[in-house]
């Protein structure tokens, strides 16, 4: 699915949006102190939401359910609880790739946080099913330190798909 | 709109909703997608290496900059301690063996022996809400789910799945995870359950005037045949009597530390043949890694 224009472009042209799934799976991974866990920004998440108001006819519900599925199975949690969650992302993120595109970066920001709510909302209800768990309001903190970390985030992947000529 | 997006977004958002609903049906039933969670943890396996490769770094400067007179100084403690640990060691030998005859005169039908293999922590669960790990043990090495998985201190918890390589084990803290266990003082028996936060565990449903106290070791008493008898569960820290409420509030702790360990024990349960009860395990992986019969080990550890 590559134009004509893009042809000259380095080869690391399609790699950079794997490489970036990666590098957010692996910070997902990262071991941290125990009080900054429940912190833990939903780095998947926001890659995920770059990607899709970016390069929407490439990234969207489908790569959004592969990458759920991964952390699944890297979580240890009920396979296809992320999997659903991260579809619905993908899908709502795409659908709203034009009007997200235009917003200004404090707006943005608050975007992510509710796209965010949302993929944390059907996790907690999927736990809610599946267990006795209870999850609290502290469920929320992810979507917060994400939005924090999306303007950061979107500068830099910003230049690496230019750098990488994907549009 | 662009006219290079995919169409029927909405059809391919219903069908993968309802692929992700189904796996997490069968998931929740069956043991059926143990295969298909292998292979993917198997993809990802290099994932999990970089992500520990900070931690495995910082333990290598640790080591390459410890002073040999810290080594020897660790080595003669460990030397000392190894001596006593065997000293009682024969002792138990000779209690285990008359325990046995003794159990064999009363035609007793609890002969059950243990055997365990040694595991390392690879992984800390991810979820904030669930409390796992993750080993480097799998089916291959002969793991299964609702495995026994105990440490030095303690039982730690239980194996959830077992994938090729490696096993999650669900620990005593975990919301989902319940442990039937006894008061060693007494032999109350009580369930244990955990609260999804580090190091506490609830002890429910005990009547107002129920014999237990502040610092009681709890073991876990075999029910359910899961878990060996006689392992230390969990010590109480807090009693709380209301009298509004049916039943007392216990709180307790984790004896095994497992926050903190890194080496962990898988256990089997098997039922040896009168003699030698290290003779019949079948199922070990490779050499070094496996203790020999250990509930001997375990007794002196935890019992001095």
């Amino acid at each position: 699915m590559q134009i004509s224009a893009d042809t000259t472009g380095p080869r690391v042209r399609g790699w950079i949006i794997p490489i970036s799934f990666g590098a957010a799976l692996l910070l997902m991974a990262m071991p941290l102190p125990t009080w900054a866990v429940p912190y833990r920004p939903d780095w998947v998440g926001i890659v995920l939401i770059y990607w899709c108001i970016a390069v929407p006819h490439r990234v969207g519900a489908g790569v959004g359910w592969s990458v759920g599925i991964v952390m699944d199975v890297m979580q240890f949690t009920l396979l296809g609880q992320n999997a659903l969650s991260k579809t619905v992302l993908g899908f709502l993120a795409n659908q709203s790739h034009l009007r997200i595109r235009m917003y200004p970066m404090w707006q943005q920001c608050t975007a992510v946080f509710l796209l965010l709510s949302i993929d944390i909302g059907l996790v907690t209800w999927v736990h809610g099913v599946a267990g006795n768990i209870k999850v609290g309001w502290s469920a929320w903190w992810p979507a917060a330190s994400s939005m924090l970390i999306w303007p950061w985030l979107f500068i830099i992947l910003r230049d690496a798909r230019r750098r990488s000529y994907i549009c | 709109m662009d006219p290079r997006r995919p169409r029927w977004q909405s059809l391919r958002l219903i069908v993968l909703m309802s692929i992700s609903v189904g796996l997490m049906i069968i998931d929740h039933r069956s043991e059926n997608l143990s295969y298909f969670r292998s292979a993917v943890a198997l993809a990802v396996k290099p994932l999990y290496e970089m992500s520990a490769l900070p931690a495995r770094l910082g333990a290598w400067v640790d080591r390459a900059s410890r002073s040999h007179m810290d080594v020897r100084e660790q080595y003669d403690r460990l030397r000392g301690e190894q001596i006593v640990l065997k000293s009682r060691l024969q002792k138990l030998e000779a209690l285990e063996a008359e325990n046995r005859r003794l159990n064999r005169l009363l035609a007793a039908s609890r002969k059950v022996g243990e055997e365990v293999l040694l595991a390392q922590l690879v992984e800390v669960s991810l979820d904030p809400f669930t409390r796992k790990v993750l080993v480097n043990r799998g089916v291959r090495d002969g793991a299964y789910s609702g495995q026994p998985v105990i440490d030095p201190d303690g039982v730690i918890g239980q194996i959830t799945h077992a994938t090729l390589f490696t096993s999650s084990v669900t620990l005593l803290t975990d919301q989902s995870h319940a442990i039937p266990a006894q008061i060693r003082r007494n032999g109350l028996r009580v369930v244990v359950y955990g609260l999804g936060v580090p190091d506490r565990l609830s002890i429910p449903y005990l009547a107002q005037d129920a014999d237990i106290r502040d610092g009681d070791i709890l073991v876990t008493s075999g029910m359910g045949g899961r878990f060996p008898p006689g392992y230390p569960v969990a010590r109480v820290t807090e009693i709380v009597k209301d009298p509004n409420e049916p039943f007392l509030g216990v709180t307790g702790m984790p004896v095994a530390r497992l926050d903190y360990t890194r080496d962990v024990l898988l256990v089997w349960q098997v039922v040896p043949d009168d003699a030698d009860p290290a003779q019949d395990e079948p199922d070990t992986g490779n050499g070094q890694a496996e203790a020999a019969s250990d509930v001997a080990v375990q007794g002196a550890n935890d019992g001095g």
